[in-house]
């Protein structure tokens, strides 16, 4: 069953039009990824589906339901931006965690903060850019959700770390969950996606699985993606 | 880190001839259980479905297979995997022949320089 489905959806803003009727429907149990150049509505899409938006026309609906309170039990969502109260040490941000999301797994999250050794009482404003990256990983792949939204989870972190995040976010993945990431940095994330989606001015140009694309055209998806985005 | 992954090769296909070369080298002995698919994408750092589907071609192909319950292991059969290295030998002759021969290089020259390799081995 679609786990999450876009219905004719558009979403302007004053003259720009950011979503241009979009029809989509994903499953659960795939990793599939929202490409494209900055400004082709990722984001939008993102934000649409977490109720932070609303739509110009059409509908967004998760597990047959409209953005909103039980959409949120079951979707965990990393933003583009840094949303968590800088003020708080790790500790604080578990405990954050706990009483926001009935499904957040404290065990899973402080077994991977441990492995990276970032320590409970480290405050978030304190951190690096790359530590803070992956602390808002964890306590987001933590939670035992349906739905994983991640916006942007490796630009601005080195490739190491790059490595390492995708590595949580296999790891993590639940069979009957669906995780939908949308970067740019298409060559770091194909090998993990099962499904690509590329996004043009608020179209969805292409949605395929990575292996066919890549067995149709003899080319690595980023290589495709590339060709097919060429300025 | 994750393995090395050629571009524009299909990765389920990359992970099997990976995975052929392990069983060859002894890497996984005869009946041995592998690590679960999970292990394995984290290793590779790929899907698990890409992992999966792998997987599943190399139990159709019978050189591994899996009990319900307890995981996915090594054939037990050697004929599998002795027709396996033939495959590999045949298909790496084969590439290093056609190399030699869009050169225009002679049968003769090229066996002559494979024997003086093999003394040289010796």
């Amino acid at each position: 069953m679609a786990i999450l489905e876009l219905k004719n959806l558009t979403k302007r803003y004053k003259n720009f039009t950011a979503l241009d009727n979009v029809n989509l429907t994903l499953e659960a149990g795939r990793i599939v990824g929202l490409l494209g150049p900055n400004g082709s509505g990722k984001t939008t899409m993102i934000k649409l589906a977490n109720g932070l938006l609303q739509p110009t026309e059409g509908y967004i609906a998760i597990d047959g339901k409209l953005p909103g309170v039980e959409t949120k039990a079951i979707v965990a969502y990393l933003s583009d931006k840094e949303a968590l109260p800088n003020w708080m040490n790790v500790k604080e941000l578990i405990q954050f965690y706990k009483d926001f999301f009935k499904d957040f797994d404290e065990a899973r999250a402080t077994e991977m903060l441990q492995s990276l050794n970032i320590s409970l009482t480290q405050k978030l404003s304190k951190m690096s850019k790359g530590t803070k990256e992956k602390v808002r990983l964890i306590l987001t792949m933590s939670r035992r959700a349906k739905v994983y939204f991640l916006d942007e989870p490796i630009a601005g972190v080195d490739p190491a770390a790059r490595d390492y995040i995708l590595r949580t976010i296999i790891s993590n993945y639940e069979p009957n969950a669906l995780v939908l990431i949308s970067t740019h940095l298409i060559a770091d994330v194909e090998n993990v996606l099962d499904e690509a989606i590329f996004l043009k001015y608020g179209h969805i140009i292409m949605h395929k699985n990575v292996q066919e694309v890549v067995e149709e055209t003899g080319k690595s998806l980023d290589e495709y993606f590339r060709e097919v985005f060429a300025c | 880190m994750g393995w090395d992954f050629k571009k524009g090769i299909p990765i389920y296909s990359q992970i099997i001839e990976r995975l052929e070369l392990d069983l060859l080298s002894g890497k996984y002995q005869l009946g041995e259980k592998l690590p679960s698919v999970r292990d394995l994408a984290m290793e590779a750092n790929v899907n698990p479905n890409t992992m999966q589907r792998a997987l599943s071609e190399m139990e159709r192909s019978g050189l591994i297979y899996s009990e319900r319950t307890s995981g996915r292991f090594v054939t037990l059969d050697h004929e599998k995997i002795d027709s396996l290295r033939k495959d590999l030998i045949r298909k790496n002759v084969d590439q290093f022949f056609t190399t030699l021969k869009n050169l225009g290089i002679k049968n003769e020259e090229i066996l002559k320089a494979v024997e003086d390799r093999c003394t040289r081995e010796e």
